[in-house]
């Protein structure tokens, strides 16, 4: 009935309505664009017109031209999947290891309530700090930086995750035990599916940490990396190949949150 | 002891603990439900109906006296006890299907025919055809009625129904409450029935136990008998009897509330 109200007779007021709502819509896209072309164009003719110094501010075809080159000499691959290979594995193991920790923590009230001060200051601890030790303890490489990803994010992951756990009803769980559901059972039938959304949400702030962590250590130790391509850029005074650094990691972080949308959305198809 | 006697408090007290120091939640509870029988808790609120509910289910122990099913002490949640709570709390994650399976998947009772008899009973309550929808898309009333077949498949005996209707509107509530008596005389069940709503607890049940403010105790009980030509509780409620049952309750229920 109400499917075929929507369907067969389409006021003509409804259709205003819903004109109205997609040209405000399509205005706000073309806006966003706008600014983007703006800021660029802006950007271009300063640096031609002397207004900067494009030595030291770069410019966007000069970007553009960096770009390409390193891209024909294979480098911009290189460089990229080094990267993005560190994050991934740093936001995985992120992820897992601080979900895993919050189950510890949910099963054992006595445990969480010891934890818990520790976790507080951790987490205010700026994990970056820690780079010189992880440095020696793990040698200056991979593990080091894939470390520096994973501490910059589990412990938010365990925050955020514990919270969602704690936050499942009790009268969901009270129906599970007039079932006779053993604990485990309590975890896998309702805390963690429950808890779904709320991990989704650690995933898309893990995935800006875990970006910050490997950089950072790209920073302090690579010899590859987005985040070492920056510093010798820096190191060499070369702005372009700074900028065009930071222009690929804004594109591949925009990537791998549009990833964690898409997997939300997958996920959440009982959510209409 | 009789054995048509399916639930049986013997002289049950429970306290409560709290670092605050310790309340006396119900005192000195004895009554006995027999097979197929109807009863009915009322109480003002906070006077421990939901805990003789939770005693029965086995989620707690009391501190003194002695909670029998079928004559055996119950010593934690069993299949012969069904649990129905005030809010559905169907998971949004699950079909309607999966929802109503929940039970049987907890207690590892999954198979062939247990499939079919919770599939069948969705079907004979009107919701076969929503039986891979998500709760979201139900009505209110449905998704009760969602989770009153959760409870019943796992095939209990006693049905217990804490304040079932009151999270939803009048008529729905109404109309429900018809369609559950119904469901639970057709699958011959016994119930006992927690509510603060004394019109309800009248229309629906055989008995009715009217509690005291806390420490709980049994103050009065009521067979009710009402005359009418079927047995629906919204029919009933039209009896001349009911009047009066509800003006006696009132007022009893009343003197402890002021």
């Amino acid at each position: 009935m109400s499917v075929n109200n929507k369907t067969n007779s389409v006021s003509p007021e409804h259709l205003a309505y819903l004109k109205k709502i997609k040209q405000k819509r399509t205005a706000i896209r073309i806006t966003q664009v706008a600014v983007l072309i703006l800021v660029l164009a802006l950007w271009e003719l300063a640096a031609n017109m002397k207004w900067i110094d494009a030595f030291i501010t770069s410019q966007p075809t000069r970007i553009l031209n960096t770009l390409g080159k390193l891209a024909q000499t294979g480098e911009l691959f290189k460089h990229v999947s080094v990267t993005l290979y560190e994050t991934v594995i740093g936001f995985t193991l992120g992820t897992i290891l601080g979900t895993i920790i919050a189950v510890i923590l949910w099963w054992s009230d006595f445990i969480a309530k010891v934890a818990d001060p520790y976790l507080v200051v951790l987490n205010s601890l700026p994990k970056v700090a820690l780079g010189p030790i992880i440095i020696v303890w793990m040698g200056a490489g991979t593990v080091a930086i894939v470390t520096m990803a994973l501490l910059v994010s589990v412990i938010v992951t365990v925050i955020a995750v514990l919270n969602g756990f704690l936050n499942v009803s009790p009268d969901k769980i009270k129906l599970l035990k007039t079932f006779g559901a053993a604990k485990k059972q309590i975890l896998t039938k309702v805390v963690l599916p429950a808890s779904i959304p709320t991990i989704i949400s650690a995933l898309k702030i893990n995935v800006g940490m875990s970006w910050v962590g490997v950089i950072v250590g790209e920073f302090l130790v690579s010899k590859a990396g987005l985040g070492y391509l920056a510093v010798y850029g820096g190191q060499v005074f070369q702005l372009d190949l700074v900028m065009t650094s930071v222009v690929i990691l804004l594109v591949a972080a925009a990537l791998m949150y549009q990833g964690v949308a898409w997997l939300e959305k997958k996920y959440m198809k009982w959510r209409r | 002891m009789n054995h048509q006697d399916i639930v049986t408090l013997d002289n049950v007290s429970l306290n409560y603990h709290s670092l605050e120091g310790e309340t006396p939640a119900i005192q000195n509870i004895s009554f006995t439900v027999s097979k197929g029988e109807f009863i009915g808790i009322v109480g003002p609120s906070g006077c421990g109906k939901t805990t003789i509910l939770s005693l029965i289910a086995g989620l707690m122990k009391p501190t003194s006296g002695r909670v029998l099913i079928e004559g055996k002490e119950v010593e934690g949640p069993s299949s012969k006890v069904g649990y129905m709570l005030q809010q559905d709390h169907l998971f949004e994650w699950r079909t309607i299907q999966q929802n109503v399976l929940l039970g049987l998947e907890i207690q590892g009772k999954i198979s062939k025919e247990s499939k079919q008899r919770a599939i069948e009973l969705l079907e004979t309550y009107g919701l076969g055809d929503f039986r891979n929808h998500y709760p979201q898309q139900l009505s209110g009333g449905m998704r009760q009625r969602v989770a009153l077949i959760r409870t019943l498949a796992i095939n209990p005996e006693v049905l217990l129904l804490d304040e079932p209707f009151s999270a939803l509107d009048y008529q729905t509530r109404l109309a429900l409450s018809d369609e559950v008596t119904n469901i639970i005389r057709k699958e011959k069940k016994t119930a006992l029935l927690v509510t603060h709503d004394i019109s309800e607890a009248i229309s629906m049940s055989d008995r009715l136990l009217v509690l005291s403010k806390r420490p709980g105790t049994i103050k009065s009980e009521y067979v009710i008998k009402l005359t009418g030509q079927n047995r629906s509780p919204v029919e009933l409620r039209k009896a001349p009897e009911f009047r009066e049952y509800f003006n006696k309750i009132w007022k009893e229920l009343d003197v402890h509330v002021s």
